[in-house]
This record gives structure tokens, C-alpha cells and sequence, in this order.
């Protein structure tokens, strides 16, 4: 569960953000296709924030639907999945626009 | 994890030289080195490398210095609607008040960041390096065996061998008379850039030597990992369904090479090689696919040829 040491990771730097003040909130921006699942976040969170700044803080996590863009028809497909390939007639590549983000947008002290 | 020292967090990594020299990594990366008898008895007291302190420094009041990349400032948004004066760039809000702090950074720049310097340190060395990943069972250890007997004679090699515990795969290799170092995760369920980095300094690996990563058996998680490697080498077994790659894009869409391993077995199972084949292009168009098996042999010769090739572009011999 690679989400436990994701989950250290954004503890440490929201902590060395918050300069020493309790956190209240944590915003992430997580992509549907990054490969991290929300669930197992949600929990580690719980679990990693204990005796830090982000004790009590609320976890809002907004979610990224996963975009396409055809190199060729430069269509824009839904992706609900990794795939790699465009429906189209062409069966060009497809290069992923939107939904592999994972980051830390804000954290409210 | 070492069973015998103090260190209880289940976070640990611990890398093993097989000289009995080991070092433990703390949630926290602090370093703590010590050497086992080897052989010796299960319970043993040993000294901490130094310091001797297990001192844990959080977050919170240590060094407050943070580097702002470039476009990274501290926008402030203010919920309420009563204004307040900053100094510096830091905040200080009304105790009644919340200050909102934009960070906008993303969680695994700090690995990506630890990939550079391993791309840094390989670029140096001139090393080629290769990372191998797969569900446990597939077969990297059966093939890295071979793999190292087969190079030793024309290329220097090396391995860094990732594993949740023991060092039974370590052992394995080391009897090919290849440096192998040896990386515990504990709980941790893959390899990241800084446990590398840590491995190397024990590993030394020697210039112009192709050096393998054995990544911790887990079709999801090294996938997000970069270790600053020159290619990721993704197997997969005739034993596994055929649409493991799409069960698992994350892992292999961004493979350079598929290893389709165990062929000899695929007499005596219904292992449709075109559904496999479709399913590596579905999610993984770009990567090269070669079969083989480590057992009887087959398609070991062009994977060996393979990685002269990447070790011929990437040092450039
Ligand atoms: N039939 C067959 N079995 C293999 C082959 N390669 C590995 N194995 C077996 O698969 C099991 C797991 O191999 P190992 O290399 O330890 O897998 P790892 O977990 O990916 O390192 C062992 O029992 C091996 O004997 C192969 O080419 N053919
Ligand atoms: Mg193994
Ligand atoms: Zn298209």
C-alpha cells in the first residue's frame, strides 16, 4: 500500500508549512487515473496524522476525471481507465490530459 | 527488519551488504548503521554508528527553511472578510481567523527529486540501469540468476535486490559472485528514490556496470516510484491471465521492455499468447516485448542482447 508512505509525505510537508500552527483543513487534488486510491488515503491520513499539527484536520479531497487528447483526430476521449490507444479509426495514441494529478493545493491553518 | 535491534517502527528499511554491515532508515530518515555478527546468536546487543540516539526529529519545530520552487509563493486567500497585514511571507493570522496557504506541490516531487540525483550519480558512474518489476513469483530473481552469469563475462554488473524481508534472494545472486546489496522495506510495499540512494553508497557499484534493481514484488505500487532508472523492465508470467497489463496500466504503461516469462511451461497450460500480446498493446503500445524462459532457456540470448544494447546507449561503449 504505496498510499502509507504517500501519506507521510503529505504530513511532512503540510507540517513544515504550517510553521507550527494546528492545521484545520488539507486540500489535495487527486487525479481518477493516478494510480492512488482514495479509500486507503482517507485512512492513512487518520493514521499519519495523529500527534502531528494535522490532528484535526479534515481531509477534502478533489477529484480529477481522467481526459485524452487523439494525437491524430485530437479528439478529447473520457477516461475512465488507463488506456493508451484512441478509439477512433485511426487507433492513435492518446496523451493523457487531465487525471494523473496528485498534489497538495492548500492547507488551511 | 532487523529482528534484533531496537528500532520498532514497522516503516523501517534496513539495507544489508552481506557483510554483516546494516543500516536502518527511520519513518523519520534518520540513519542508523550497525554491524551483526554473522552467525551469532539470535539476541545480541549492538552499537548504534555515532550518535548512538534514536532521536526522532519531527517535522514541526526543526528547520523551518523551505525552498519555494520557482512559481511557488504563498499566495494567501483569505476566507473571512477582515483584512490583515503579513510580514514576510509568512502569514500570521487572528487567532479567530484561518489562513488558507497554496502550496500547489505535488506529493511525489520530493521522490522525483531523489530520482534526479540517482540519474546523476548512474550518469558518473556511466552505470546502465535497469529496474525489474512484477507480481511476486514471476521470476525476476530465477532470471537475474542467469542474467548475471550470462553478462559477467562482458559487462560489470550489480544488483540492488528489494524485498519486504530476508535477504534469501540477496544470498541467491551473491553466489554468482555479483556485488549484491540488499534493500528490507518492512511494511513498505516498493522501492523509492532515496532507498536507492542509500543502497548505492553500500553497493559502490563499479563504473560502466549495468546494475539491476530488483523492485519489491507489487504490480501497483513501485509503478509510481521513479528511481531515476534508465529502463523500467516489466514480467510477466504465461501463469498469470493474459490481461494483467490491463488489469495493472499503471505499471505497464510506462515499461520500456515486457517480459513474457515461463514459456516452457505454456504446453500445459491455455495461456492465449495473442490476448497477451493485445493487452501489453492496449495499455503499453510503445514497449518492446520479448518471451523467454529462465528454465529451458528460449529467448534468454535476445534479453541479454537487449541489455547490451541499452548499456551501449546509455554509457555509450
Ligand atoms: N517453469 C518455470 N519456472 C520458473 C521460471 N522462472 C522462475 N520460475 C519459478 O518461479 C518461482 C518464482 O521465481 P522467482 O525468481 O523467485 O520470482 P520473483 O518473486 O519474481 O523473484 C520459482 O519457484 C522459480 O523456480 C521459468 O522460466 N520456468
Ligand atoms: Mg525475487
Ligand atoms: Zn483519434
Amino acid at each position: 500500500m504505496h498510499e502509507l508512505s504517500l501519506t507521510q509525505s503529505i504530513v511532512a510537508t503540510c507540517e513544515r508549512h504550517a510553521e507550527g500552527q494546528p492545521v484545520k483543513r488539507v486540500m489535495l487534488k487527486v487525479g481518477r487515473l493516478a494510480g492512488v486510491e482514495l479509500d486507503a488515503l482517507r485512512f492513512c491520513f487518520g493514521v499519519c496524522s495523529e500527534q502531528t499539527l494535522l490532528r484535526e484536520a479534515t481531509l477534502e479531497i478533489e477529484e480529477i476525471p481522467g481526459l485524452g487528447e487523439c494525437q491524430q483526430c485530437h479528439q478529447r476521449v473520457d477516461m475512465d481507465r488507463l488506456i493508451a490507444v484512441c478509439p477512433c479509426e485511426k487507433r492513435a495514441r492518446l496523451r493523457l490530459v487531465a487525471g494523473d494529478e496528485f498534489m497538495i493545493q492548500a492547507i488551511e491553518v | 527488519m532487523c529482528g534484533t535491534c531496537g528500532c520498532s517502527d514497522p516503516s523501517n528499511v534496513t539495507i544489508d551488504d552481506g557483510r554483516g554491515v546494516h543500516t536502518h532508515i527511520l519513518a523519520d530518515g534518520t540513519e542508523v548503521t550497525h554491524s551483526h555478527e554473522r552467525g551469532g546468536s539470535q539476541h545480541h546487543a549492538h552499537e548504534h554508528g555515532g550518535s548512538q540516539h534514536h532521536a526522532h526529529e519531527h517535522g514541526g519545530s526543526q528547520h523551518h527553511g523551505h525552498e519555494h520552487g520557482g512559481s511557488q509563493h504563498h499566495a494567501h486567500e483569505h476566507g473571512g472578510s477582515q483584512p490583515h497585514t503579513h510580514h514576510s511571507d509568512r502569514s500570521i493570522a487572528p487567532a479567530h481567523d484561518t489562513t488558507l496557504i497554496t502550496l500547489e506541490q505535488r506529493v511525489l516531487a520530493k521522490n522525483e527529486r531523489l530520482a534526479e540525483r540517482n540519474r546523476a550519480f548512474f550518469l558518473g558512474r556511466k552505470l546502465s540501469v535497469v529496474n525489474l518489476m512484477s507480481s511476486p513469483g514471476s521470476g525476476k530473481t530465477c532470471l537475474l540468476e542467469r542474467t548475471l552469469t550470462e553478462l559477467r563475462p562482458h559487462v560489470d554488473v550489480a544488483v540492488l535486490e528489494g524485498d519486504q524481508e530476508t535477504s534469501n534472494d540477496a544470498a541467491r545472486l551473491r553466489q554468482t559472485g555479483a556485488p549484491v546489496v540488499q534493500i528490507n522495506t518492512g511494511t513498505g510495499c516498493h522501492l523509492e528514490a532515496d532507498m536507492v540512494w542509500r543502497g548505492l553508497s553500500q553497493l559502490d557499484p563499479p563504473a560502466g556496470s549495468t546494475l539491476f534493481i530488483e523492485n519489491v514484488g507489487n504490480l501497483v505500487c513501485p509503478a509510481l516510484f521513479d528511481l531515476g532508472e534508465h529502463a523500467r523492465v516489466v514480467l510477466f508470467s504465461v501463469t498469470e491471465g493474459e490481461d494483467k497489463p490491463v488489469k495493472y496500466p499503471h505499471m505497464f504503461r510506462r515499461a520500456d521492455l515486457v517480459l513474457l516469462t515461463k514459456t516452457d511451461l505454456l504446453p500445459y497450460l491455455e495461456f492465449d499468447l495473442d490476448r497477451a500480446h493485445s493487452s501489453i498493446t492496449e495499455v503499453a503500445p510503445d514497449a518492446e516485448v520479448l518471451q523467454l524462459s529462465t528454465k529451458s532457456g528460449e529467448g534468454v540470448d535476445a534479453w541479454v542482447q537487449w541489455l547490451k544494447r541499452l548499456s551501449r546507449e546509455t554509457v555509450g561503449r
